[in-house]
């Protein structure tokens, strides 16, 4: 699911956009800059300085031709950074070598995601929408360097060549760096056209060759996370939250805490409907600010605090899964089917709440001024933070300034559209301010803080049952999917809610690929659920994808068929589909009969495909059960059809990042509530995968002329289905929740 | 009170209350940034530096047990040859996502380099086992060890 934000109302469309399917080759060449509005070419944020040459907001170039490139979009890992450089760079025909990138300031104008109208980094779209974007940025800077020297050498523009970052006329045998250039190239005139590279002529774009742009600083712990930013005068702020959703501070002692050596100060501060209240304290430094914390005693009013638990929402949920939903999509004439089905097919699918837990834990440093502020953070969602910290200071947006940092991890965390965790800092800076602390205020959440802070990936149960005629052909496939809408309550409701469906509960189901005649997907939205829920790495796709590819298993297994000769048939007119499956199971071998295990271990091999983010991704999942039912994921093979790949090498780390975070899922993720309360606090209790748990990984990039589309989520939907086939395959053990429960059953 | 030690070699007093956990006295008061929280509870691995070439997790490691002591961390672990061939795998085979885990890694890795030079990955599996990342850049982490033993070998 992408969305869009109209600019002029301000209201969020559902756009599936699909700017990435048109094949950009086609008509390859000159290009006209149609998403140059003019404020995107006014100011970079180097413009000003005399010595550099910045001819648009995403790059600038000083006297020493080192080029920086600006990116608009997050760096939380999945290689945006890179992939941006690489564009402008390639159509500047800049050496790799004297490329950098920072991340640009919070600034629709300029710096909006094109798929979305804020800035904004989500749904896998940032090559997708940049991907002509940045070559045109390039390319025009190109075509101002190339001016210069025509005029400087007088000789005719056309004869002029650039490669790796130097400007040549061959038959004067005259070269310059980019560098010598710049004063000159600043006073050429921007471009209204520029011509763009044929696919032929890309040197860096599809090369795996080219190293991240981000690699270098982050191997030395120099990369600057919202984490390491110190200002001068700077506090620490660390607050004591509401134990349960709702609670709010009765009254609070903070003598201890103030007794605390390096405690400047203790300072309540107001929670929103989504948004905790409680008690900072601020400390010159993180130890102090943490033992004062731990030393306040805070006495919560819970009257309206929320105290039902997991268990309670599945049962009540499991009830709303015996009443017809709304519907979702509807073909055919399900009940038709199923009182003509030979074979039925019918089971409960059960997914926990999910914490994203980032290794950073959420943090925001805040400067608060006389009708402004200044914030540093490694922001996924720019300019809705900017808004949502603008109405809430009420100032204008203009007057918040966002300085963007490396995001040490995300995955949807910190893109929150209730801005929850940047609110906090700037209320805490507030209320700090009110008592007289002038100080720049750096917010640290501790990992407890940051897994009992909501926001996570919804609990949802799913129903489903699929019909099978009497020679096991697939006739009527029905699910129901209950749980909590990510889109409700947010700006983005207008537009994403068509009629009672939030696309994001649904998307993966609701667009099934497999032809089945008889389809329904249901949906119940329950709004007594006050859990704050959020998007995670893939979104709706974390479950339906589930449902959907261990359901056609089961579907193949009742027919007796091949699970992926039955998907061939079923995804006939889906070629990307197909050929994303038909390169991952020949990688893996599986016309052939997988290896026996040793010592009575089974042995067993799954494999799903799977659409999401306008991407396929086909995984095949080779496993090890022991004797005693201890699990071992041995090997992985991936194939992915993501269009053109920029960087194949970030693609591959994509994917291979993408298994191990969906493994992570599948073996341990789950967040439960007792009595309003989460009962996971770090990671002993909310296990992440380690490395003696990780497969071996094979990665296949399905080759491909067209545009670019995502590649940061994708990974994700496949694994656990896979997976769950793969046990099927080897003990004959269907699994229907998440995560799996281990060890499985013993060997007989 | 009054802490001197060394950090990547250099004689260093730090003003801090003993039980000040080695991470935050290096992060906040030896301005050296590099060396992540993760967890506080030496569960992730991120806060990993060498004291006295051993690796230990900074979180949980109260600073006036390091006195007199010599730690490493990140940002001097390539004052040796096993570090910098640490890093140089590191970057060579592109292995950082996020990276805020990675300096953790780096200095398991390294660590693990020092008194097992030819790793095999039941070896790997086993001393970096301690050090979490989310974003599961494993695969890479193995085959980086792997290249960086072969380059000192």
């Amino acid at each position: 699911m992408i969305f869009a934000i109209d600019e002029n109302t301000g209201r969020a469309e559902a756009a599936l956009v699909n700017v990435s399917r048109r094949r950009f080759v086609q008509g390859a060449g000159v290009l006209v800059l149609g998403w140059q509005l003019p404020a995107a070419f006014a100011a970079a944020p180097q413009a000003g300085k005399a010595d550099a040459f910045t001819p648009n907001a995403f790059l600038s170039i000083d006297a020493q031709g080192r080029v920086t490139v600006y990116a608009k979009h997050v760096e939380m890992g999945q290689g945006a950074y890179t992939g941006l450089a690489t564009l402008v760079a390639e159509e500047l025909d800049a050496d790799w070598s004297q490329v950098r990138v920072e991340g640009a300031p919070a600034d629709t104008a300029r710096y909006k995601n094109l798929a979305m109208g804020i800035q904004g980094t989500g749904g896998s779209t940032a090559m997708a929408n940049s991907f002509q974007q940045m070559r045109e940025a390039g390319a025009a800077a190109r075509a101002m360097l190339v001016g210069a020297a025509a005029q400087a050498w007088k000789v005719d523009p056309a004869t002029i060549t650039v490669r790796a970052g130097v400007v040549r006329h061959a038959a004067s045998g005259r070269q310059a760096g980019f560098g010598e250039l710049v004063a000159a190239a600043a006073r050429q005139p921007v471009p209204g056209k520029v011509k763009l590279k044929s696919p032929k002529e890309f040197g860096l774009i599809g090369k795996s060759s080219l190293r991240r742009a981000d690699s270098a600083d982050k191997v030395h712990g120099r990369a600057m996370f919202t984490q390491d930013v110190k200002l001068p005068g700077m506090l620490v702020a660390m607050a004591a939250h509401a134990p349960r959703f709702g609670a709010t501070v009765a009254s609070y002692d903070a003598s201890a805490a103030l007794a605390v050596p390096g405690v400047v100060a203790a300072v309540a501060f107001e929670g929103s409907p989504h948004r905790s209240a409680g008690v900072a304290v601020l400390a010159r430094n993180t130890w102090a600010a943490r033992t004062g914390r731990d030393a306040l005693k805070v006495k919560w009013d819970e009257s309206r605090a929320y105290t039902e638990g997991s268990a309670d929402i599945l049962a009540r949920y499991r009830e709303a899964a015996s009443r017809p939903g709304t519907p979702a999509a509807a073909r055919g004439n399900v009940e038709a089917a199923f009182a003509n089905a030979a074979t039925v097919i019918e089971a409960d699918y059960e997914f926990p709440y999910l914490a994203h837990a980032s290794m950073e834990p959420l943090n925001c440093v805040v400067q608060l001024g006389e009708g402004q502020c200044e914030i540093w953070n490694g922001e996924q969602f720019q300019t809705m933070d900017q808004k949502a910290v603008a109405e809430y200071l009420g100032i204008a947006a203009e007057r918040v300034r966002i300085n963007q940092l490396y995001a040490g991890g995300s995955f949807g965390r910190r893109a929150s559209p209730q801005a929850d965790y940047v609110l906090e800092a700037v209320a805490i800076a507030r209320a700090a301010r009110k008592a007289g602390i002038e100080a720049p205020v750096k917010m640290v959440w501790t990992r407890e803080d940051d897994m009992r802070g909501g926001y996570y990936r919804p609990l949802y149960l799913h129903r489903a049952r699929l019909a099978l005629d009497p020679k096991g052909r697939l006739q009527a496939w029905h699910v129901r999917v209950v749980g909590q809408s990510l889109i409700k309550g947010t700006v983005f409701e207008q537009g994403m809610i068509k009629n009672g469906i939030d696309a994001t509960s649904v998307e993966g189901l609701s667009d099934l690929s497999y032809q089945v005649p008889n389809l329904s997907v249901e949906l119940h939205t329950p709004d007594d659920v006050p859990v704050p829920v959020q998007w995670y790495r893939s979104v709706g796709h974390t479950h339906t994808a589930f449902t959907a590819e261990t359901l056609i298993d089961e579907a193949a297994h009742a027919a007796r068929r091949d699970p992926v000769a039955l998907r061939r048939e079923l995804l006939k007119g889906h070629p990307r589909h197909l050929a994303a499956l038909d390169q991952a199971v020949r990688a893996a071998g599986w016309d052939r009969p997988l290896a026996a295990g040793r010592d009575g271990a089974r042995r067993g091999r799954g494999v799903a495909v799977h659409e999401s983010f306008n991407t396929v991704v086909a995984q095949v999942v080779e496993i090890t059960v022991n004797r005693d039912g201890e699990l071992k994921v041995d090997r992985v093979v991936c194939a992915v059809a993501c269009g053109l790949a920029i960087n194949p090498d970030v693609v591959k780390a994509q994917m291979e990042g993408g298994i191990g975070f969906a493994l992570s899922m599948a073996l341990h993720g789950a967040i439960t509530l007792e009595k309003g309360a989460v009962v996971q606090s770090n990671f002993h209790d909310y296990p992440l995968l380690r490395i003696n748990e990780m497969p071996r990984v094979e990665v296949h990039i399905v080759p491909s002329q067209d545009a670019p589309t995502g590649v940061g989520e994708p990974g994700v939907p496949p694994l656990s289905p896979a997976l769950a086939n793969a046990i099927f395959a080897a003990t004959g053990e269907r699994v229907r929740t998440l995560p799996i429960k281990t060890p499985l059953r013993k060997a007989v | 009170m009054a802490i001197q030690l060394k950090i990547n070699g250099k004689p260093t007093t730090l003003d801090a209350p003993g039980e000040m956990p080695l991470l935050w006295a290096v992060r906040d008061l030896a301005n050296l940034t590099g060396t992540k929280y993760g967890c506080g509870m030496a569960l992730c691995g991120a806060c990993t530096v060498h004291v006295d070439g051993e690796p230990v997790r900074s979180c949980v490691t109260p600073v006036s047990t390091v006195a007199g002591k010599a730690v490493t961390t990140i940002e001097g672990v390539g004052q040796d040859r096993v570090g910098q061939a640490v890093q140089a795998a590191w970057q060579e085979l592109d292995v950082v996502q996020c990276g805020y885990c990675q300096s953790g890694q780096i200095m398991s890795a390294a660590a693990l380099l020092r008194s097992n030079p030819r790793p095999t990955d039941d070896d790997i599996d086993a001393a970096m086992s301690g050090n979490a990342c989310r974003c599961a850049t494993y695969v890479r982490i193995r085959a980086a060890i792997h290249h960086a033993a072969q380059a000192l070998a």
